[in-house]
């Protein structure tokens, strides 16, 4: 038996398909295609959840994504636990665990319905009133403890173990919606030959005809009709077509995000399947056809369990075969409701009276009913209701009227009339349009290359709605550039014609009236509270959103929206149209992380960028430091020795011995054509002229503001070629910085710029036995001193591999920079690693890198200069050529401020006691016992513990450091106040000689 | 010491892909990136030995070695037999820019029927055989990474990319072919 | 997401592949080592961040790399047109003004009375 109110006959499920499934631990059987929702229903299960404030027991409401009430957690593993779920979207699956939420100790007993009776004292807006005071007792008090009461369903504790996917595609027309508008609109595009993704939030097609079993489409069946339909759409290979796939975000440019869930509906997934695909759609043009959405009825306690929509309950009897009730009330303003009583009348349901607001009801449906021998209370309203977990009962009584009835129920269904789901015409920037002849907001003006067809367009005849669907397709197939050679006709019927409607509160819950009436179900708001909003001074329809909650919750307010803003424009004594809607944002229905994350998780996070040499560093032992998406070996620890120890010995053995390192990450641009050295003249201070193919000069980047951008040697290696090199970090920016220059500047000059940062693996071979180690492995290239200076670079042979060899050190000892193409670098690295190792040197890092450039004062761009230094603020005017008539940042450099005193300049910092060494950082002052604040002459940039001195050394920028060369200066920290002399930044080696090994 | 040293190839141990679409390293090939006005590309075709394309998205291919157009002045020359490209630019005798990139990109093959929806993981170009057609090219995104497409054919494209990319770039690939079958 | 058409690759491309540079047709003054604080400050640092029509530089970098121009609504963020660098600023004056459609929050807030 897969529940009490299923009933034999009815539905489209099968009944020989069952599946288990746990609610608050008590097993159900459900059949294949249940949503939890319908599954509980057929179990007689209205209670499935507590609301947000005053914890009062909710029921199911709808069938669909618009539910506000039925949100349950849904658990498939220990890991995977997703809150939040609309039961009644969920399909059930065999094995599924379901819990409800918001309820302590249980959902029946929750000792969180306290807030119901106190809620006079949780009136809206009392967030902004009630916790004012004391002051203190926010942070401590009430804001731990709003937040611990806050929140529906509690967030998985483990790593989502399921995966997603991501696709870009493309279509001349996506249709939104796979209901008989969507279809009908998909055919007629589809058989012009256009590329049409159509999707639908739905396991199936077929949208009304879920529930509206009357309609048929060329003498077929409705459903069955729009499932055939999509299956040859299916068929077609210009169309796609995705069912259980939501559009939940429309932006610019016809550019549509899809989330297609793929596996949450199936018992045992095949875990190669991604959980959810998110579809990025660019669509030439976009068909919108989303339908509506029926509102409930605003009155007295009209939120108890088994009080739902009309339309609701006709979805659980003809399409999953379910009775909400055995003895159902009918309470509407609108004539859909009617069929929902005719269809339960026929399938066996009591129905105990259609109480209709209005006087006058749609004569074809009073007739029905009357035929059916069902009672019609017209000019009647509910004024409220009873019953403590499920609804018992509703009091009737005439309009006008304090004389009530009481009418025993199981369930009531009501409608109040349908709400044209604008959502994505609204994301799309389109302005609705209010039509006050429906009271409905329609598609007004249109932003984007779309269209709105059937009821989300206040179409309602079927008929009209085909024609305008099948009108639509052709239109925007046709704007994308197709044809048709014939015109798709369809010829659609149903039972009824609808009338009526009303938005806002109903009889019993209108002005000067304290009942709670709700209009917004999941946050609680009942139409009191927007009039109570409106006499704060809440004004404006956001205002009054933000004040009341109302529509702020995981449902964006589907069902109340329009409620509460002919409350809010009757209190205001304005129309509809002048209070305005708010706006619809994206998504439409919650989406989850893993979606929107899709594939950038773990390695695909982010590109990890390795050297070549990086598994041999690796299997050295060494620790990786992470330089933008770089990893670049830190150091490199031998047995027993932490990372000081370490540092220290490979600090040591350069400047005794000899040290390779990986530099591969510096960036490496190639700079050809006959103008290379008069654009690099306009790029750097420096003067490139005067450079002789074979050498190389450290030059200096400047912006137009005159601040250091970046530095780096660069190697002339023929007359109009140049090997420039930048900072690791700096690549990419100087390699487009350079580029804009050229393009849009200098564009008279010829000259190309190439990146090759990747083509070369760069190992450099620094210390005085650096040219014992490469000696044996170099062919083809004198490295005496004479024949192959400092600042050189030559082209021959390592190992048998082409080299571009470079003599330039940013330690301060003869140095190397041994470049090979990248492929050869470990090979390379291993036979210069044995010379190293045969010399008694050894690998370094970059934190040895980092010690040994400071011990030699060169900066490093980026981390003592912060892009406010200018060349001479860093001691490097002799890299700025005086005569140039031009460069980038000559300008820059004359402004008054960069050239007037007190500018900070970059120095060295020596503490009075060698043994602490500074923080990077750390703030520096003048005297540490002025009073705070405290006048702060800058800060210091680089500082190391320097084993080659003995001691700590540090550079800083301070304010006219230069002109404080041996004063002392102060650096306060938390726990004490450090004094430290100022200094020049070379702290071995003055005078340049190692260089020359 | 003369000897060769030995080759390691960013990609090497590489397999991916799906039943729909396979994932595969490309062999090593020498590349060329190469910079000239219009009025060279005449002169730079001969010497080259292929046309090189002058409109946008397009490519030429003859015996191994193909010719991508990336930029009004910007070509990608690949040989898959590692010809010696930079002598045969510079046999040209006009101005241009050639320089090796033969190690600074990679290659991965994608080929199958879920070729275009792999790379329409990371890919947001319309792949579509109307507007990419077989010989169509062009510099893109993949995911995070920057790559140069060409289709080889119907269900074939070449994704280069620089080689630090690769790791990413074939794991994306790999999870894209995965998904491309359902 | 945008889609920009690139005036080299003369097609519609996802704004993925591009990056915006900033102003368009400032030009580096030839002389601009001789300029006054004034003119350098008009050239480097003053910008008009206009509501409506702005021309703008974008760079196709994981495409074509090349630098173009564009003339785009800062309302609607629609782009009007692009073209290749170098070419002269275009004469939209005939274009319709600024789009008065976008409705977002903060134009319902300075609306509400």
């Amino acid at each position: 038996m897969t529940g009490a109110n299923r009933i034999p006959g009815a539905g489209r499920l099968t009944p020989a398909k069952t599946a288990r499934f746990t609610f608050d631990g008590k097993s159900y059987t459900a059949l294949e295609g249940d949503t939890v929702a319908s599954a509980l229903l057929a179990n007689g299960v209205h209670l499935v959840g507590r609301s947000f404030k005053y914890h009062r027991p909710r029921g199911v409401v709808s069938a669909g994504p618009e539910e506000p009430n039925a949100l349950i957690g849904v658990e498939r593993d220990a890991a995977r636990q997703q809150p939040n779920v609309r039961a009644t979207v969920q399909e059930v699956f065999d094995g599924m665990k379901t819990i409800s939420q918001n309820r302590y100790p249980s959902l029946s007993f929750d000792v969180g319905s306290i807030n119901n009776l106190l809620s006079p004292f949780f009136a809206a807006g009392f967030y902004y009133k009630t916790f004012m005071w004391p002051k203190q007792a926010w942070k401590h008090i009430y804001e731990p403890q709003i937040r611990a009461a806050a929140g529906l369903g509690v967030a998985p504790t483990q790593e989502d173990p399921d995966h997603y996917a991501s696709r870009y595609a493309h279509c001349d027309v996506l249709v939104i919606g796979g209901g008989i508008a969507g279809l009908s609109a998909a055919l007629a595009a589809a058989k012009t030959g256009a590329r049409v993704i159509l999707c639908d939030e739905q396991p199936e097609v077929g949208g009304a005809m879920h529930y509206d079993k009357s309609v048929t489409v060329d003498g077929v069946d409705g459903f069955t009709w729009a499932q055939k339909t999509a299956a040859d759409l299916a068929k077609m290979s210009n169309v796609t077509v995705l069912t259980r796939t939501t559009a939940f975000g429309y932006y610019a440019q016809n550019f549509v995000a899809l989330v297609e869930r793929v596996t949450d509906h199936v018992s045992k997934p095949d875990r190669r399947l991604p959980r959810e695909r998110m579809w990025q759609v660019r669509a030439k043009r976009v068909i919108i056809a989303t339908g509506a959405i029926e509102r409930h009825m605003v009155f007295a306690n009209n939120d108890r369990p088994g009080i739902l929509q009309a339309s609701a309950a006709r979805t659980y009897l003809n399409h999953f075969g379910v009775a909400v009730g055995r003895k159902v009330g009918v309470y509407t303003a609108n004539d859909s409701a009617y069929e929902a009583a005719f269809d339960l009348k026929r399938a066996g349901v009591t129905v105990a009276a259609i109480v209709d607001c209005r006087e006058k009801p749609g004569e074809a449906v009073l007739a029905e009913a009357r035929s059916l021998g069902i009672e019609v209370l017209t000019g009647h309203s509910v004024i409220d209701t009873s019953g403590k977990l499920r609804v018992a009962g509703m009091s009737v009584a005439r309009n006008g009227s304090t004389a009530k009835r009481n009418i025993a129920i199981d369930a009531l269904l009501t409608s109040a009339g349908w709400t044209p789901s604008v959502h994505m015409f609204s994301q799309s920037r389109g302005k609705v349009a209010y039509d006050a002849a429906s009271g409905a907001f329609l598609p007004g003006v249109y932003a984007q290359d779309c269209l709105s067809i059937g009821a989300c367009n206040g179409t309602n005849d079927l008929q009209a709605t085909i024609e305008e669907a099948l009108a639509a397709g052709e239109l925007m197939a046709k704007a994308s550039g197709f044809e048709a050679a014939s015109k798709v006709e369809l010829q659609a019927k149903n039972a009824f014609q609808w009338t009526g409607g009303m938005s806002g509160a109903a009889e019993g819950a209108g002005e000067d009236t304290t009942v709670k009436a709700f209009i917004d179900f999941q946050n609680d708001v009942c139409a009191k509270d927007i009039r109570l909003a409106v006499r704060e001074g809440m004004h404006s329809i956001e205002h009054i959103k933000r004040f009341t909650t109302n529509g702020m919750a995981t449902d964006q307010g589907k069902l109340s929206n329009l409620h509460g803003l002919a409350i809010a424009a009757e209190a205001l004594g304005r129309g509809i149209p002048e209070v305005g809607l708010t706006t619809f944002r994206a998504p439409y229905t919650p989406v989850t992380f893993g979606t929107l994350i899709s594939h950038s998780r773990g390695e695909l996070f982010d590109p990890t960028r390795k050297t070549p040499m990086h598994a041999l560093e690796e299997a050295e032992g060494a620790v990786f430091e992470d330089v933008g998406q770089w990893k670049r070996a830190w150091y490199y620890p031998r047995a027993g020795e932490d990372m000081h120890q370490a540092v220290n010995r490979e600090c040591k053995t350069v400047r005794e011995s000899v040290g390779m390192f990986d530099a591969s990450t510096l960036g490496k641009i190639e700079v050809v054509g006959p103008d290379a050295a008069a654009f690099l003249n306009l790029i750097y201070t420096n003067s490139w002229d005067t450079l002789k193919p074979g050498r190389c000069r450290y030059g200096i980047m400047l912006r137009e503001d005159g601040f250091v951008y970046d530095d780096g040697v660069v190697g002339r290696m023929a007359e109009d070629r140049f090997h420039v090199t930048t900072t690791t970090g700096g690549a990419a920016r100087v390699m487009n910085h350079m580029e804009d220059y050229l393009q849009t500047e200098f564009p008279h000059l010829n000259v190309w710029l190439t990146s090759a940062t990747e083509q070369w693996a760069v190992i450099a071979v620094q210390g005085p036995k650096a040219r014992d180690v490469i000696a044996s492995l170099v062919e083809g290239i004198d490295l005496s001193n004479e024949a192959f200076p400092h600042m050189s670079v030559r082209e021959g042979k390592i190992c048998g591999v082409p080299t571009r060899l470079f003599r330039m050190s940013f330690t301060g000892e003869m140095g190397f920079e041994v470049n090979v193409p990248a492929d050869f670098g470990p090979a390379i690295w291993e036979a210069i690693r044995a010379e190293v190792e045969k010399a008694g040197g050894c690998a370094y890092g970059t934190e040895t890198m980092h010690i040994l450039r400071a011990e030699k004062g060169y900066i490093i761009v980026g981390q003592d200069t912060d892009g406010t230094v200018t060349p001479d603020d860093a001691s490097l005017s002799w890299a700025v050529g005086k005569k140039k008539p031009d460069f980038v940042g000559i300008r820059g450099l004359k402004r008054p401020d960069l050239v007037k005193s007190g500018r900070k300049q970059l120095v060295g910092l020596l503490t009075k006691d060698p043994k602490v060494v500074l923080e990077e950082g750390a703030q520096i002052v003048a005297d540490p016992n002025q009073p705070k604040p405290m006048t702060m002459l800058g800060h210091v940039t680089s500082s190391y513990w320097s084993e080659n001195c003995g001691r700590s050394i540090a550079m800083a920028l301070v304010v006219d450091g230069k002109a404080k060369l041996g004063q002392t200066l102060y650096v306060p920290m938390p726990d004490r106040t450090i004094a430290v002399e100022v200094s020049e930044m070379v702290f071995i080696d003055k005078e340049g000689v190692r260089l020359n090994g | 010491m003369a000897d060769l040293a030995t080759r390691t190839l960013p990609l090497s141990g590489f397999h991916g892909g799906s039943a729909s679409a396979s994932v595969s390293p490309a062999a090593p090939a020498s590349r060329l990136s190469l910079r000239a006005k219009p009025d060279a590309v005449a002169s730079l075709s001969a010497a080259l030995g292929i046309e090189l394309p002058t409109r946008p998205k397009a490519s030429a291919s003859s015996g191994g070695r193909h010719a991508l157009w990336l930029g009004p002045d910007e070509w990608l020359i690949i040989d898959e037999t590692e010809a010696d490209l930079l002598s045969s630019a510079a046999s040209s005798g006009v101005m241009h820019s050639a320089t090796d990139v033969s190690h600074r990109n990679t290659a991965l093959l994608v080929k199958g029927p879920g070729a275009e929806a792999t790379l329409n993981s990371g890919c947001p170009q319309d792949l579509s055989l109307a507007i990419f057609p077989v010989g169509g090219c062009s510099r893109t995104v993949f995911g995070k990474a920057e790559i140069v497409l060409l289709r080889t054919a119907e269900d074939a494209f070449r994704v280069e990319c620089w080689r630090s990319f690769a790791p990413y770039v074939s794991g994306l690939l790999a999870e894209g072919a995965e998904d491309s079958g359902h | 997401m945008l889609l920009i058409y690139c005036p080299y690759c003369e097609e519609e491309r996802s704004e993925l592949e591009f990056r915006g540079a900033g102003d368009a047709h400032i030009v580096r003054p030839s002389n601009i080592a001789d300029i006054t604080d004034e003119e350098f400050e008009e050239f480097f640092f003053l910008r008009d961040n206009p509501k409506g029509l702005i021309f703008e530089r974008w760079r196709h970098i994981n495409g074509c790399g090349r630098f173009f121009n564009a003339a785009r609504d800062t309302v609607s963020d629609k782009f009007k047109l692009t073209y290749k660098a170098g070419e002269p600023k275009p004469d939209l004056d005939a274009a319709a003004p600024a789009a008065a459609l976008v409705e977002t929050y903060e134009a319902t807030e300075s609306n509400a009375k």
